[in-house]
């Protein structure tokens, strides 16, 4: 390490040559890059390009197989999560481990190694809090909590324990544009005070405005490294790929007649941690893309399953091509042309342990006339089945292979053809390209448009403003199971989106603008 | 260490070998425990699995024996399987099978003596409706009230029983029978309400054709109708399968029908086959074996006809072992559940890999 000892600050963390290999694939191999202190570290890559492993060797969920790490000039060899965070390592997980019956501070004692009392530790988190600007009650249940504030409940948990590196995975997922800015604002004051942070994420803007230092691996593999700042984020996203990116291209939109119209639809929160939806209204066009936006569980599941038909709505609610839909399931609904692709791709989009036969089967029986009197056809299934498979590259050894032997991107692929190729007359997506590499996300993005430009009318639920702005004719959010005014896209600002998706939960103008 | 790794699908060479492997540890095992009792476990053995058929004096006795027992285990089985595809668990048929058998004998009775042809077939609808009424109490409770139909369907065996004993020694009993509790025998003393064996020393009698057509009617529903398919949908993804358009509520009243319907049917042919009357110890636990029967069987059709006749061979050379070895019964049943016990561990090696590594250094 000589490089580093010629430094005039000395490294935070180095890595150098980690190797950790699964059955039948090498998630990383000689990785190496240097964490500096008060930076923010960007790690870049695609679904699957190694970074969970990366940094969960780094938080010692895993033990590399081979390399060394290096913190604070001693070698680091976690043998488990306590064991990084007492070296001063901390990590906020992109799905929370929070207890939903419990308050915040007890959460938060719940994920220490040596929590103090109760009241001291109250204390503590106001006085946390406040310095960083992540306003939190630690009295409050945390089921009440908005997605944002649950992230500040693990942020808080790790600055607790004064951590040197941080690591976040996918932070901003969950977050409205203005929590994002609230969020950046606290780790700019973190960097300022010397705490490194190892950032990972898949939004490139928010990477060029947030880090100084980006390491890129593709298929476990560092490529390239750069300073974010000074690059495109399509430049950012073709060193990710590999390759050159097809921009989806589209036809000036011209609205047709309403092919679709919902009229004051409420329903009822399924569960207790469901979301009831509340008197959504809107007309959907031939030929047009709607994009809604919005943060996670404000209702994009259950608006979904209103408009599928598996919860059924009061008679006169929806309105399909002139014809009342209701009161109709499902199938009746598919039969008059509306369909629908789900977010969960296993286990409601598609059976996990069923064949891609059988998956097409799934949706597929009433428009391609899959059945003659209630016996299959398979002969036609296997044909309808194949078309999905060529026309929308799905990367299978054959189609009777199990859905969950498939990759998420390329399950994603055939949940989405098997509805294209039945020619829906309205297509509704939730989430169209979660956790789908960046070649796969812009394949389905395309397939959406020439849908549209062929007269059908397309919802998108997503939670990727980026997306939904390329793709969308009009733009709309659902917050807290209301639907926001749809707005012409073009020209929409960030704010303006913000506001529509609900702003920032429980936020003080001041703190924002500190 | 050993570590299990999931495969990413199951592997059908050993879904087709672990049931095999099952039996050889059951033999294994229960080999053991006949020989911790002071018994000969190859002498044992022998007498469960090859005496039943082979045995120069037992043999032509037990080998009808076979295909008696096992056309209720296999009719019963046939249809809770449908029903357990589906993640719907009647555990009840023990129930179904005694209503079908007390409603289908009741309606032969009522008609005694007529010789009309008419008259058996009137019973086997009847001892279906018995079963098929018996298992919608549980159905429409789950349906309408959210019930668990698990308790509902097993509760119900024990109110059965009590129909069974009252009907014995009340409504149905034999007018000539000198004040004994039980029906008049139906095998013996109504020739047009008798299910006998058709052909002789095979022990096959209408309950073992109905055996045989449900196993097909099943095969070609699971694997070529789409309501089958619906049936696999619901257990293997139920919100999958209700995005499919499959009604949840419909599916629970077919697959408990089904199965009630077929372990009526079950109790209907064997009350007026075998058993020969109604009477207070009619119910032999075929209800109950039969769960067993489905899952060593896999819920596949050819499997539960496999499962079923090995399960009666069990029984047949428990029986056996009981008399010949002195055997006690609870021996008997605690081998049967090593059978189901190492069937679902074994379970493991077709969802998962096995694979040995080095114990890592700390």
């Amino acid at each position: 390490m000589t490089e580093n000892e010629s430094t005039e600050r000395s490294a935070l963390l180095t890595l150098d040559g980690l190797r950790k290999a699964y059955p039948g694939v090498v998630a990383n191999d000689d990785v190496s890059f240097t964490v500096w202190p008060g930076e923010v570290h960007a790690l870049l890559g695609e679904n699957g390009a190694g970074k969970s492993t990366l940094v969960k060797m780094i938080y010692g969920l895993v033990k590399p197989d081979r390399g060394i790490m290096v913190l604070e000039g001693k070698a680091f060899t976690p043998a488990n999560p306590a064991a990084a965070r007492s070296a001063g390592v901390a990590m906020v997980f992109q799905h929370f481990s929070l207890f939903d019956a419990l308050n915040v501070a007890e959460n938060i004692a719940l994920g220490m190694d040596n929590p103090p009392a109760q009241r001291e530790l109250a204390t503590r988190i106001s006085e946390v809090s406040e310095a960083y600007g992540l306003p939190l009650d630690p009295a409050r249940i945390v089921g009440d909590l908005s997605a944002g504030e649950r992230q500040r409940v693990e942020i808080i948990r790790c600055l607790l324990q004064d951590p040197r590196l941080l690591i976040m995975d996918e932070p901003t997922s969950v977050l409205t544009p203005q929590e994002v800015e609230i969020l950046f604002h606290t780790l700019r004051k973190l960097t300022a005070e010397g705490t490194a942070i190892l950032y990972i994420s898949h939004k490139l803007e928010e990477i060029r405005a947030l880090c100084e230092d980006a390491t890129i691996l593709r298929l476990g593999k560092v490529v390239d490294t750069c300073d974010p700042r000074e690059k495109s984020a399509r430049e950012l996203a073709e060193m990710m790929v590999g390759e050159s990116l097809h921009i989806p291209t589209r036809e000036e939109f011209k609205p047709g007649q309403v092919v679709l119209a919902i009229e004051g639809l409420s329903l009822p929160s399924p569960s207790s941690f469901g979301t009831a939806l509340r008197d959504i209204s809107l007309k959907l066009s031939a030929g047009e893309v709607l994009g809604i936006g919005g943060v996670a569980g404000n209702g994009q599941d259950e608006f979904l399953s209103a408009l599928s038909g598996e919860v059924l709505a009061l008679p006169g609610v929806i309105t399909l091509n002139g014809k009342d839909v209701g009161l109709l399931g499902p199938n009746p609904r598919r039969a008059l042309g509306l369909l629908a692709a789900p977010e969960e791709r296993l286990g409601h989009a598609a059976a996990p342990d069923m064949s891609l036969l059988e998956n097409a089967l799934l949706t597929g029986a009433v428009r391609e006339n899959l059945t003659s009197r209630g016996f299959l056809k398979w002969g036609r299934v296997k044909d309808f089945t194949e078309k999905i498979i060529d026309e929308f590259d799905v990367r299978t050894p054959g189609p009777e292979n199990a859905a969950r032997s498939l990759s998420g991107g390329n399950l994603q692929k055939f949940v989405i053809g098997r509805e294209i190729l039945q020619r829906p007359d309205v297509l509704v997506v939730n989430q169209p390209t979660w956790g789908v590499d960046a070649s796969a996300a812009a394949a389905i993005r395309q397939a959406l448009l020439d849908l549209a430009a062929g007269g059908a009318a397309v919802i998108v639920i997503s939670q990727d403003l980026d997306e939904l702005l390329e793709i969308s004719d009009r733009f709309t959010a659902l917050n807290e199971g209301r639907l926001a005014k749809p707005r012409p896209a073009q020209g929409l600002s960030v704010e303006e989106i913000g506001l529509m998706m609900g702003g920032a939960h429980d936020m003080h103008e001041a703190e924002v603008n500190t | 260490m050993i570590r299990l790794e999931k495969r990413p699908s199951p592997s059908r060479l050993w879904t087709v070998v672990t049931p095999v492997l099952a039996v050889l540890a059951t033999m294994i095992v229960g080999g053991l425990m006949f020989w911790a009792m002071g018994k000969d476990p190859f002498e044992t053995i022998r007498t469960i699995f090859w005496d039943p058929l082979f045995h120069e004096t037992f043999g032509p006795y037990s080998r009808p024996q076979l295909l008696v027992k096992a056309g209720p285990l296999i009719l019963i089985a046939i249809g809770l399987s449908l029903g357990f595809r589906a993640g719907i668990w009647n555990i009840g048929a023990e129930g179904q099978y005694i209503m079908g058998a007390i409603v289908g004998a009741g309606v032969g009775l009522a008609f005694y003596p007529s010789e009309s042809i008419l008259i058996f077939p009137a019973m086997v609808i009847a001892g279906a409706f018995g079963g098929w009424a018996w298992a919608m109490i549980p159905g429409l409770l789950k349906v309408k009230f959210g019930t668990n139909e698990i308790l509902v369907s097993l509760m119900l065996v024990y109110v059965a029983e009590s129909w069974l004993a009252s009907m014995a020694q009340g409504l149905l009993r034999n007018p000539d029978g000198m004040g004994f509790p039980g029906s008049r025998n139906l095998a013996r003393d109504f020739p047009a309400a008798s299910n006998l064996e058709l052909i002789s020393g095979t022990g096959m009698h209408w309950g073992v054709v109905a055996a045989f057509i449900a196993v097909i009617f099943a095969y070609v529903l699971l694997s070529r109708h789409m309501l089958g398919f619906q049936v696999r949908l619901t257990g293997e993804a139920p919100r999958a399968a209700r995005f499919s358009g499959v009604k949840p509520a419909r599916l629970i009243l077919f697959c408990l029908g089904t199965s009630g319907a077929l372990a009526g049917l079950a109790g209907l042919f064997e009350v007026a086959g075998p058993a020969g009357q109604v009477s207070i110890d009619f119910g032999s636990g075929y209800g109950f074996t039969a769960i067993i029967v489905a899952f060593l069987g896999r819920l596949h059709p050819v499997g539960i006809l496999l499962a079923g006749l090995l399960m009666a061979l069990t029984y047949i050379g428990g029986e056996l072992a009981q008399l010949m070895l002195g055997l006690p019964g609870a021996a008997i049943q605690l081998f049967q559940g090593m059978l189901l016990f190492f069937l679902l561990a074994m379970d493991v090696l077709s969802n998962y890999r096995i694979r040995l590594t080095k114990p890592e250094a700390a």
